[in-house]
């Protein structure tokens, strides 16, 4: 049978889909890819579904072998070096890897994590609608743990379709947007307005579950507890330390630390593709733009197929398709330059 | 209870999730309400909504903005948070078996003495609350359980643990406690219960609800070590009350 052979990988490197969503009223963490656009958009290259299961590929490098045949993917987010078999290939592009030959992949550039996605998508036995890994509760599929090198992928024969590339907006660099609370009101004026004014950098101590910002203090009006309630990707926790956490894809259901503010669901992606050590700043926005901005996203994800094009030389897109990935696409998603309506 | 009256505060958690709140401190009153509310969204669909997380105080409500917007979704919040609190009819009530102190649970001499009482009294206490599935949460599995006497508050310890059992029953402030998998606490560890809150392959996969009800009965080393290999196989060996 068809399928690709992790032949090796760095830690934070999991299968990872839309997610495990409905149980978080029973302590079960939703997981999924920290970075959905990305997620979609090698999705999408292939004609997957925009969140079937994928590789989500962390900071260090991998390599992959098609055996028994030869494995169509495509790969999205962080940039990096790669190659199948020597002969360079672009990211934001599908390619096929030919039986026996090894697509390798250097250390992420501008961004933390890169999406591998599978012709067919990544097959499994979902649990509550996910294959997405969560190592505590024994979830995922085909592995209940981060891919290990000499972990087989299930795949289809490649089925020789010709290759695509996709356009996606451009990184622009714009601060990380916010809405306050829901426990703003744990915090003076001072402590919020440090929050926005102040130059954050994401500690390299962050992971799945929380990314830890490195800055300055915020203090609590009352103290740094309070009885748990519910949380959300992108809630942003006061712990007792004053340095702010940012709730990912991984975080426990409730917690039990003031949440000064929440980011948007259009900048998480944006957020978690942030390297440690690159300053970046929070902007406050109000509800009605958050939610119009939610809906950009959401036309962004469903617009991708129609940013779909042929690579017609090899050669010539090759170079362009390089530049395009040295910017990276930490993208704003809902940049409206670079936005187009779905058909 | 007046302050049961007074209207949730609706927070923002972001463009997709609201916070209802009905209160900021462990409340029974208020625990009652979320539950209801959660009730009436299970009863009645929002469209739009997508999950509901009760908590002790608050019910976390998240949506898709693309289908329904902060301002209606919270009207129609509001309004069916006037619906008062009133018992659900579906709720369990689970006799949940432990195996109280010794390498089950290793806290519970140091309980004893900082309550200036004896273990027997400690265990006779626990057994005879009546408790109520207030949240669950954490991790899967992990059930917090209001109704602990007075007698048995116990503020959290100074330097969580790294790694506790599971099936552990603990204590933590006003508070007693279901954790299903290994994992860090910062309670005060009393016993075990061979029952698995959550376990794959078993139907149902999470046993407790927010809102059922709980005992707890006293078993032996050797009982415990029958029914952990029971509930191993997928067996409940909690006992399923007919009330």
């Amino acid at each position: 049978m068809t399928r690709l052979i992790v032949t090796s990988i760095g830690p934070a490197s999991s299968v990872q889909d839309g997610g495990r969503h409905g149980a978080q009223r029973y302590g079960l963490t939703p997981s999924g890819a920290m970075d959905r656009l990305a997620l979609a958009a090698a999705n999408t290259l292939l004609d997957n579904t925009p969140f079937a299961a994928a590789v989500e590929i962390g900071p260090f490098g991998a390599a992959f072998t098609a055996r028994d045949g030869g494995v169509r993917v495509a790969l999205s987010g962080a940039a990096r070096s790669a190659d199948i078999a020597g002969r360079p290939v672009a990211f934001d592009s599908s390619m096929t890897i030919p039986e026996g030959e090894t697509l390798n992949l250097g250390f992420a550039k501008g961004g933390a994590f890169s999406y591998l996605a599978i012709e067919g998508g990544i097959t499994g036995d979902p649990m509550f609608g996910s294959l997405a890994v969560n190592a505590r509760a024994g979830l995922g599929s085909p592995y209940q743990r981060p891919l290990q090198a000499g972990d087989e992928l299930p795949a289809k024969a490649a089925s020789g379709a010709p290759e695509r590339r996709i356009e996606l907006p451009q990184a622009t660099g714009e601060p990380i947007r916010v809405l306050f609370g829901p426990q703003d009101d744990e915090f003076a004026d001072e402590a919020k307005q440090l929050f926005l004014a102040s130059e954050w950098k994401i500690s390299p101590t962050s992971d799945r579950m929380g990314y830890r910002l490195e800055g300055p203090v915020i203090k609590h009006l009352h103290g740094h507890n309070i009885v748990s309630d519910g949380t959300v990707d992108g809630s942003i926790q006061i712990p007792g330390n004053g340095t702010p956490i940012v709730l990912m894809p991984d975080r426990g259901t409730t917690g039990g630390y003031p949440k000064i503010a929440t980011v948007i669901s259009a900048d998480i992606g944006r957020l978690a593709q942030t390297t440690a050590g690159t300053g970046f700043r929070f902007k406050a926005i109000g509800m009605a733009e958050a939610q119009m901005e939610a809906k950009k996203f959401a036309q962004l994800l469903r617009s991708l197929p129609d940013r779909l094009r042929a690579i017609e030389s090899v050669e010539l897109n090759l170079e362009a398709l390089h530049d395009a990935n040295v910017a990276g696409h930490a993208v704003s998603a809902v940049d409206a330059e670079t936005w187009h309506p779905p058909v | 209870m007046e302050a049961t009256l007074r209207p949730p505060r609706l927070l923002p958690s972001g463009d997709s999730a609201i916070t209802v709140e009905f209160s900021q401190h462990i409340d029974d009153a208020a625990n009652q309400r979320v539950l209801a509310l959660d009730r009436a969204m299970t009863a009645a669909p929002i469209a739009g909504v997508t999950e509901t997380v009760p908590t002790y105080r608050s019910l976390l409500v998240h949506y898709d903005p693309c289908r329904i917007e902060f301002e209606s979704l919270s009207e129609k919040l509001l309004a069916l948070a006037k619906i008062p609190a009133s018992p659900n009819a579906r709720t369990k009530h689970w006799r949940v078996p432990v195996a109280y102190g010794g390498e089950n649970g290793i806290d519970l001499e140091d309980v004893a003495k900082t309550l200036n009482t004896t273990l027997e009294e400690i265990v006779a206490r626990h057994v005879a609350g009546d408790y109520r599935v207030a949240m669950i949460g954490f991790t899967p599995g992990w059930s917090y359980l209001s109704g602990l006497e007075k007698l048995l508050h116990m503020p959290r310890r100074q330097n969580p643990r790294i790694l506790t059992p599971p099936g552990t029953i603990s204590i933590g402030g006003v508070q007693t406690g279901i954790q299903c998998l290994a994992g860090p606490s910062g309670w005060h560890l009393i016993g075990r219960t061979p029952m698995r809150t959550y376990q794959l392959h078993r139907e149902p996969i999470f046993l407790l609800e927010p809102g059922d009800r709980i005992t707890f009965f006293a078993i032996d080393e050797k009982s415990f070590a029958e029914q952990d290999k029971a509930a191993e196989r997928g067996e409940l060996v909690a006992e399923l009350m007919s009330s």
